[in-house]
């Protein structure tokens, strides 16, 4: 089990004072000079170094992304966008960054935005989170008033301005290039890629987008050292990760674990296990909303990083373990997701906008068990037609959750349709 | 009431407010505050967004009117009809519903008289479905105005609803007792003395 110096949150739960005098006193702010000092290049060394793949879902090494930012800057300025806008179900992680330990973001943020020569971040918070926004707008306030940031940042000669936008509730601007659009004041609507942000993000500018989790962590790496950092997890899968135990659990909780932990141990130690023992396990939606759902026989013994979810056919995302007991109607619960997407798709695509309406009216359709025997084959080849078919990877989410419930428990959907023929045939 | 229905414009203290908002984004690009001054709009009008103030904002910044209701219509925290003085959201979504979010619903409703999408008759309650709002292991939960009460049941639910019609203000956050995400058996986490040791 991580140790607690390991621990990178050392007030994820906000049980001590969260202010700046708070934050420092646990470490934050701790010679961020001399961490600037290092220069852009050995930052985004050490980061690579690290192995810090992102903590928003995808998993694509930070350094990397970092790294395919302009050397130097043009007449354009660079700009770093912070992706606050959780919304992927099962997530509430970086919810407690934001209102708990707000400083390890803005002092993240600093060492990001000067690694990559931007001078602006913003940080685009759900509006739903309003009192998270309060909070990270105070300590915003405190570190501009201590110089910490603003035009002299941490004496450092560097200017450096943090800025707060809040969304206003749609679950696609979690997507980079529609976040993007909709800083500049439009819908949320994914853009075409190429360009990348990195060559045209916000405002026509190069832009990185990064996780709230990501850009918190960095300032520890870069205190520590990217060996501490890759020592922890598994090669591929360094470093800690706060993941967040819901559902079927005694003690659903947030909790920062090792990369790698077997997800057994992570939901024993943490969550107090599952609701009348392991053995009354069902199914587990290891890494949000839009990962495919493992039975209990891969839950036994799968370990929690991107590559062993990978290697089962589902994946680490967001990492929000979403645990399902014997009790469970999992159909349903598949539904309840495709209701989800068929309402947050942005309607750009034609293969999304009306796909997740399909697939959600078929799951409709399993769930009560007015379906024939035919149409799963249907749903997943719909699922098919889908996933790899749009802008952006909203439609593959949509798809993924419904191809895990097939994959898995093609039994469980053919019961109730076989038990609905059978009463049909009796009352005829 | 200032704005209404026919016309609409910003009181003193949103004036000041919408420059600091302007602030934040560079020359040439004020249309990134299209949706914070829509919000500034919308909590002075009662919560809801009329026309004009859509064409009130469009002018401010120089928007075509077409854009703003885009932005206006595309957003669901924009309410673009009446809502009540308390506007109720319960998650239903998965990490909610596998912990109890369909005997939320129903006490919601059972405590309102009124389903979801509908407002009481008296203006107090609008009760409206909610995608993940993120406090998944505080679940079941609901967000009341600005704030999230979690860690609900059914009769948690009835004694915030009964207090708001009573006039009074129910205190946010965990219904339970817990302090935000912790576990609620103890910390399994965090307890040792070196926890800030390598942060120094």
């Amino acid at each position: 089990m991580l140790k607690d110096q390991d621990r990178i949150f050392n007030n994820i739960y906000g049980l001590e004072d969260t202010s700046l005098n708070g934050c420092k006193k646990r470490g934050d702010w701790n010679k961020t000079k001399s961490i600037l000092a290092k220069g852009r290049e050995k930052i985004i060394g050490e980061i690579k170094a690290s192995g810090l793949r992102g903590r928003g879902g995808a998993g694509f090494s930070t350094g990397m992304k970092w790294s395919f930012m302009p050397k130097e800057a043009s007449e354009r300025p660079h700009y770093l966008v912070i992706n606050a806008d959780e919304g992927e179900p099962g997530t509430c992680k970086d919810r407690e960054i934001l209102r708990n330990e707000p400083h390890k973001l803005i002092e993240g943020a600093l060492v990001a935005a000067f690694a990559m020569g931007a001078n602006t971040a913003y940080c685009y918070v759900r509006g739903e989170f309003y009192r998270e926004t309060e909070a990270l707008q105070r300590a915003v306030d405190e570190a501009y008033a201590a110089g910490l940031i603003g035009p002299d940042a941490c004496g450092s000669g560097y200017a450096f301005d943090f800025y707060i936008h809040r969304g206003m509730g749609a679950y696609i601007c979690g997507e980079e290039s529609a976040l993007i659009e909709s800083l500049e004041g439009k819908k949320g609507q994914p853009r075409l890629k190429p360009p990348f942000p990195a060559n045209v993000g916000l405002y026509g500018c190069p832009t990185t987008v990064n996780n709230v989790e990501t850009i918190a962590v960095t300032p520890a790496i870069m205190r520590r050292g990217a060996n501490w950092f890759a020592d922890l997890g598994k090669p591929n899968n360094t470093g800690t990760k706060l993941f967040n135990i819901s559902g079927h659990v005694n003690n659903p909780c947030t909790v920062e674990e090792e990369m790698g932990i077997p997800l057994k141990e992570l939901i024993e130690k943490h969550a107090g296990g599952v609701r009348g023992g392991w053995e009354n396990l069902k199914a587990i939606i290891p890494g949000g909303a839009s990962v495919p759902m493992l039975p209990k026989s891969i839950c036994d013994t799968v370990h929690m990083d991107f590559d062993s979810l990978g290697e089962v056919k589902s994946g680490l995302g967001t990492a929000a373990v979403m645990v399902m007991d014997q009790s469970t109607d999992l159909v349903r619960a598949i539904c309840r997701l495709s209701r989800f997407y068929k309402h947050e798709s942005c309607g750009q695509c034609t293969p999304c906008r009306e796909g997740t309406g399909w697939m959600w009216r078929m799951m409709e359709r399993l769930s009560d068990g007015s379906a024939e025997l035919e149409e799963i084959d249907l749903l997943e080849e719909v699922t098919r037609q889908i996933e790899g078919h749009t802008i952006c990877a909203l439609g593959d989410a949509a798809a993924w959750p419904v191809q895990g419930l097939i994959r898995h428990f093609r039994d469980d959907i053919e019961q109730r349709i076989i038990e609905r023929i059978a009463r049909d045939a009796e009352a005829a | 009431m200032t704005g209404g229905q026919e016309t609409f414009t910003f009181n003193a203290e949103n004036v000041e407010k919408a420059k600091d908002v302007l602030a934040k984004y560079p020359e040439g690009w004020q249309e990134s505050a299209v949706m914070p001054l829509l919000d500034l709009a919308q909590r002075q009008n009662q919560g809801w967004l009329p026309k004009a103030a859509m064409d009130f904002v469009a002018d401010m910044l120089g928007m075509p009117p077409i854009r703003v209701y885009e932005v206006a219509t595309f957003y669901t925290m924009y309410n673009t009809k009446p809502v009540g003085k308390h506007h109720v959201q319960v998650c239903t979504n998965l990490p909610c519903w596998l912990r109890g979010s369909d005997e939320i619903t129903g006490q919601c409703k059972k405590s309102l008289g009124i389903d979801f999408g509908m407002t009481t008759e008296d203006g107090m309650f609008t009760l409206s479905e909610a995608e993940c709002l993120g406090a998944c292991v505080n679940a079941p939960m609901i967000q009341i105005g600005d704030d999230y009460f979690e860690d609900l049941d059914a009769s948690s639910t009835k004694s915030i609803l009964d207090e708001l019609k009573n006039g009074a203000s129910p205190k946010p956050g965990s219904r339970t007792g817990r302090h935000t995400c912790e576990p609620a058996g103890g910390l399994t986490s965090l307890t040792g003395k070196d926890k800030d040791a390598g942060g120094k």
